[in-house]
């Protein structure tokens, strides 16, 4: 077995949960795809809007259609056997252990920091041994090295973490994109932790 | 004291300091935080009577709406 398939092989067996389909969900799952794992489920309750084309996963002939959906024929052109749960729905308190409780690593990728705050607590709360990787802080362009991890136990957060105006800086590809990368490395990382040599 | 903020060594005169005044001091002013003491997540209203000592780690995350 060479290393990539020693890779692909242990990740088509693990489970990731994505909080959201924007521009960080969206990315995130195409590259967690890409790269082999077998189980992805997001929740939203959003549809494709013009507006996202900038940054998220989708395309023109989308525009209109929930995002779960049209991310989940996305994914499945990349790799028809990926096994994408899409779910149409708010994430609340009321569904969260059901969407996520079987996940082994869980991704935090809504768009408002109250948002941000209450799944983080909610995640520390109930499944405080499940790796959440949030993101926080990624408006605007350039000044790319002030992004960053910042490690918590079981809680990684990645962006610069500094609060903008968001109508004077708006939210662009390649820093949300990044950003959305740095949550995917991090989650190759904790699921192949284990992984034999 | 000398405490762990946010994966690093930072040092404070008086022996021990509640968390909001260690955020006075390292001019944490945000809103939407997260604060974690020796891993556990400590609540908004629980920050003034909350004891940092010697030794602690203390975690302070900001988040920032955006994704």
């Amino acid at each position: 077995m060479t290393v990539i398939q020693n890779i692909t092989s242990h990740l088509s067996v693990k489970k990731a949960g994505i909080a959201g389909a924007g521009g960080l969900g969206s990315n995130v799952a195409a590259a967690l795809v890409r790269s082999g794992l077998g189980h992805i489920v997001i929740a939203d309750y959003d549809v494709v809007t013009e507006a996202n084309l900038n940054r998220q996963f989708f395309f023109a002939d989308q525009v209109g259609r929930s995002k779960v959906e049209a991310l989940r024929e996305n994914l499945l052109r990349i790799n028809s056997r990926a096994d994408v749960e899409a779910r149409f729905c708010k994430v609340t308190a009321r569904n969260a252990g059901s969407l996520f409780g079987s996940c082994d690593v869980v991704i935090e990728a809504f768009d408002r920091a109250d948002e941000k705050k209450w799944f983080a607590e909610w995640m520390i709360a109930h499944f405080p041994a499940k790796p959440l990787i949030m993101g926080s802080g990624m408006a605007g362009y350039g000044r790319p090295e002030t992004l960053r991890v910042q490690r918590s136990g079981n809680l990684y957060i990645c962006g610069d973490q500094k609060e903008t105006d968001e109508k004077l800086v708006p939210l662009l590809a390649p820093r949300v994109i990044m950003v959305a990368m740095m949550q995917a490395d991090l989650a190759l990382e904790l699921l192949l932790k284990e992984k034999p040599l | 004291m000398t405490i762990t903020l946010n994966n690093r060594k930072e040092s404070f005169s008086p022996q021990e300091m509640s968390i909001t005044r260690i955020m006075e001091e390292k001019s944490f002013i945000f809103k939407m935080l997260i604060v974690k003491l020796n891993g556990t997540l400590i609540p908004r209203e629980s920050w003034t009577r909350t004891v940092v000592r010697d030794g602690d780690r203390l975690d302070i995350i900001h988040l920032v709406s955006g994704g």
